[in-house]
């Protein structure tokens, strides 16, 4: 079996506001084929943690490397450039546009040529095609010439996927993509997820344990900033740190 | 320069930066604990003006009252018409977006202009100071500096820090600071935050306007003096900082000093000096010089 | 689809209507419209920053002033400077401007955008107003006006008049093309959501300079035949007076549409010259400012989407629903910042509340 070809790799990141330290020391590595999720209470360093690996924001200590690459210092849109794709606990789309303009639209990134400004932006055809072939994968063909902003709550979730799809990334970042969502189209998304395993390397930031446990590959687990555990989900879950922090006694 | 004239123009600086810094932080008040923007906040300014010049001899006929009764009349003219104003036009602003509000207040200063005028007439007037300000202090050998301009200087001490006190030790501040981050719980916990923001913005308004009258005999009233006065606050807020009282401070001094002490040595560039530092500390500092929380 | 065909014929219509307009009028009449003609140019390169991409400006007049004085003070006193460098020149000096005052604000957001660029606007207004560089508050005039070889005498009204229907039409389809490509799309998803653009990829800083020199240099081409028009300049042209007036234009035509830019010129220009008639409101004529400011006012209040989008309102209230869209403008979104009342040593974000 060929070695696991990890595709982001953050070590020892550490970040301090003032005197209160949101992240402490986390380290983790993203694996081609692998979904990795991370959870924790509420103020555990979640969102730090995940703004950090997509370069929202700075780190007070550590290093991040995305395909081997050290991306540390790199600005959020380079990074996305070179591979990572990210999607947000609240709907970050374009809610005045169509879906598949908003497919469309984040696809020119790729492409972007801004220079032609004489042709029109709907002749591009790498990003109509991507934004065409984005749409099908997250199940959203029927619905491309529909307003974005009238889309469904479970609809506008799968829309954030379809946006980082267009974009051809290798590694996605996925905040909370189940928030919101009743069981049918938790079932949806799920399947969804296990589809892009393969060819992706996957950070899940969930709350939704049962879903966490059904599909993550390797679960890490924060408190305080810090973890206090990571491993296989039977390894997490029987940890007695992670019972007592988090899951309760009753597990 | 001599000792005695540098010290006069850093006293002139010091009088000019804190009379700024009191209009500049009604602004910043009503824009940080309402996010409104107002652009006829220089109007308040030109209205208190014009008010230290038109309401003299009819509080004298009246009162027998001098400079001192003008001020407190004007002072509760100035509450009046803040809430008025609040209730009639600018609660209606607090949840439309800036660029609403913006253009909205510009019409706003088109008015209040237009009204002066009406009223007041487009002349440009003097006003006395009281007979008891009137004198100088002597400094160094010859010169002498004017008590009216420390008068002015002390009457912004006392005010912007009258306005942090109340901010900071009252309940009612505190209750304002909570309506400002949490509309919503105020209101719950059965809070009037209408009126909550009425207050503030009467402040706001009654803060513009003395330091309108305050200014006057030294600043003389003349139309557009408003917009003038306007556009150095945002000047002010965009150095300082935006939401930032400590910044605004620090900027309104700096400007002091820069615009007094330039408007002698380089009186040609003096207009452009102002900008040229604030270029120069967007330079160095993209979002001025204190970021507030 | 109809609702294209609809614009389209609005613009043909229009533009064929101002065409044919110096036939039917007088030489008032075509001083007029040149002039409006000239705030429209204006207001389109307004559009493009405040409409297209969010942007909101208040200094714009700095370009459309420094337009104007570039062509006076690089034409010479005795011989007819020629359109075909003259032009150019002027744009690139307001664009200059723009990618100064671009480079220093554009990485700020809303309120704070909003002031700088209305004191990088004052400090255009004081070199002016206050150094011997522009001729003080006097102003200086347009000795010989320019031209273009043998062809084009813009001294002459009627070729003024065809000049700057001509410069309007190429202006407004160049930004039409511009609206429509990629460039002009990723202008958009900056509008509507930046954070998205730049989780896709796209470093937006560069696309928001781009829009603003561009926009600057347009309003450095309306500033041109202003000045080309009147024959003088003088620094009311950079007032921020200006500066709200071309952004009240867009608005009351109707932010985000390029006809709007068109509506609002006409609509602004000929509503100052209803206040300031003296026929209809005599003496109190010279007080139109206060007339002005209650309609900006009122237009502000009661038509949020501009006269462009009254069609739209009407057909709202027969049917008696919002029809549904979700356009949001996200230009200035966020709560407003909080004043620091007290000195923290530990500055802690909301993510973390």
């Amino acid at each position: 079996m060929s070695s696991p070809e990890v595709l982001l790799h953050g070590r020892d990141i550490t970040r301090r506001w003032g005197g209160l330290v949101a992240v402490n020391k986390v380290s983790l590595a993203l694996v081609r084929g692998r979904v990795h999720a991370v959870i924790g209470t509420n103020g555990a360093g979640k969102s730090t943690l995940i703004n950090i690996l997509s370069g929202e924001i700075e780190p007070s200590d550590g290093q991040v490397a995305l395909l081997g690459e050290d991306v540390t210092r790199w600005s959020q849109p380079r990074r996305a450039r070179a591979g990572l794709g990210r999607s947000y606990q609240r709907n970050t789309i374009y809610p005045s546009f169509t879906v598949f303009e908003n497919c469309r639209l984040a696809a020119q990134a790729r492409t972007p040529q801004p220079w032609v400004w004489w042709r029109s932006a709907q002749r591009c055809e790498a990003s109509t095609a991507a934004a065409r072939a984005a749409a099908e994968r997250a199940g959203l063909s029927a619905l491309l010439d529909r307003e974005a902003g009238l889309l469904s709550h479970g609809q506008k979730r799968q829309l954030e996927i379809a946006m980082c799809l267009a974009t051809a990334p290798q590694v996605l970042l996925l905040d909370e993509p189940l928030a919101g969502m009743g069981a049918e189209e938790t079932e949806r998304m799920l399947a969804l997820l296990a589809e892009l395993k393969h060819g992706h390397a996957i950070l899940l930031v969930e709350h939704d344990m049962d879903a966490v446990f059904r599909i993550a590959d390797e679960i890490t687990v924060m408190v305080n900033g810090a973890v206090i555990a990571s491993g296989t989900p039977d390894a997490v879950r029987n940890s007695s740190e992670v019972r007592a922090a988090y899951l309760g006694e009753g597990h | 320069m001599d000792l005695a004239t540098f010290l006069i123009q850093c006293l002139n600086a010091l009088q000019y930066g804190l009379l700024l810094f009191l209009v500049a932080s009604g602004l910043t008040l009503i824009f940080g604990i309402m996010g409104v923007i107002n652009l006829a906040h220089g109007s308040f300014y030109m209205i208190g003006a014009y008010m230290a010049y038109a309401l003299a001899p009819i509080v004298g006929s009246t009162f027998g009252g001098g400079f001192f009764a003008t001020l407190g009349v004007g002072v509760v003219l100035a509450v009046l018409l803040g809430y008025v104003l609040e209730w009639a036009f600018f609660s209606f602003l607090y949840q439309r977006e800036h660029l609403q509000q913006v253009l909205m207040t510009y019409g706003l200063i088109l008015v209040f202009e237009e009204l002066r005028s009406l009223l007041l007439g487009d002349d440009v007037h003097g006003v006395k100071p009281p007979d008891i300000l009137a004198g100088t202090l002597p400094l160094g050998e010859m010169m002498t500096y004017p008590v009216y301009r420390l008068f002015i200087s002390g009457v912004c001490l006392l005010l912007a820090l009258g306005m942090y006190l109340v901010f900071t030790r009252t309940r009612l501040g505190m209750m304002i600071r909570a309506g400002s981050a949490n509309r919503e719980m105020v209101q719950s916990l059965g809070i009037d935050i209408k009126f909550l923001y009425r207050v503030v913005f009467a402040a706001g308004v009654a803060v513009a306007v003395v330091a309108g009258m305050v200014a006057a005999p030294v600043a003389s009233v003349y139309p557009g003096m408003g917009n003038t006065v306007l556009i150095i606050c945002f000047v002010v807020v965009v150095i300082g900082g935006i939401g930032s009282i400590r910044g605004a401070l620090l900027a309104s001094l700096v400007i002091g000093v820069v615009d007094t002490f330039g408007t002698v040595l380089l009186p040609q560039a003096a207009g452009v000096l102002v900008y040229v530092l604030m270029a120069l500390i967007l330079l160095w500092k993209p979002d001025g010089l204190f970021k507030a929380g | 689809m109809a609702m294209e065909r609809s614009k389209f014929l609005f613009t043909t219509v229009a533009f064929a209507a101002l065409a044919l307009y110096p036939f039917a009028a007088g030489s008032f009449g075509i001083d007029l419209v040149t002039k409006i003609m000239v705030y429209a140019v204006f207001a389109l390169s307004l559009e493009l920053l405040v409409g297209t991409t969010g942007l909101v400006c208040f200094g714009q007049a700095a370009f459309f002033g420094i337009g104007a004085y570039a062509t006076v003070l690089l034409s010479s006193p005795t011989d007819a400077p020629s359109l075909a460098w003259l032009l150019p020149a002027c744009v690139l000096a307001a664009a200059a401007y723009a990618l100064f005052v671009g480079a220093l604000t554009l990485r700020t957001k809303g309120v704070y955008f909003i002031m700088v660029t209305l004191a990088f606007a004052q400090m255009a207004y004081y070199v002016v107003h206050d150094t011997p560089l522009g001729g003080g508050t006097d102003g200086i005039y347009l000795t010989v006006k320019p031209v273009l070889g043998g062809l084009l005498d813009l001294d002459k009204p009627l070729a003024l008049y065809g000049f700057t229907l001509g410069a309007l039409v190429a202006v407004f389809g160049f930004l039409a093309l511009l609206g429509r490509s990629r460039f002009g799309r990723a202008l958009a998803g900056i509008r509507v959501n930046e954070q998205r653009m730049r989780a896709t990829g796209f470093s937006t800083y560069p696309y928001k300079l781009a829009a603003f020199v561009i926009s600057g240099g347009i309003a450095g081409l309306a500033g041109f035949l202003f000045a080309v028009k009147d024959g003088f300049v003088n620094p009311e042209l950079m007032s921020w007076h200006l500066s709200g007036a071309v952004l009240i234009m867009i608005i009351l035509g109707g932010l985000g549409h390029l006809r709007g830019a068109l509506i609002g010129a006409f609509a602004f220009a000929l509503l100052q010259e209803l206040f300031k008639s003296e026929a209809i409101f005599g003496d109190f004529a010279k007080h139109w400012q206060l007339g002005l400011g209650l309609t900006i006012i009122a237009s502000v209040a009661l038509l949020p989407r501009g006269i462009v989008g009254v069609p739209r309102q009407w057909r709202e209230r027969l049917v008696g629903r919002r029809i549904a869209t979700t356009e949001v403008r996200h230009e200035l979104a966020g709560p407003p910042p909080r004043v620091n009342f007290r000195v923290r040593s530990a500055e802690v974000p909301n993510e973390l509340a």
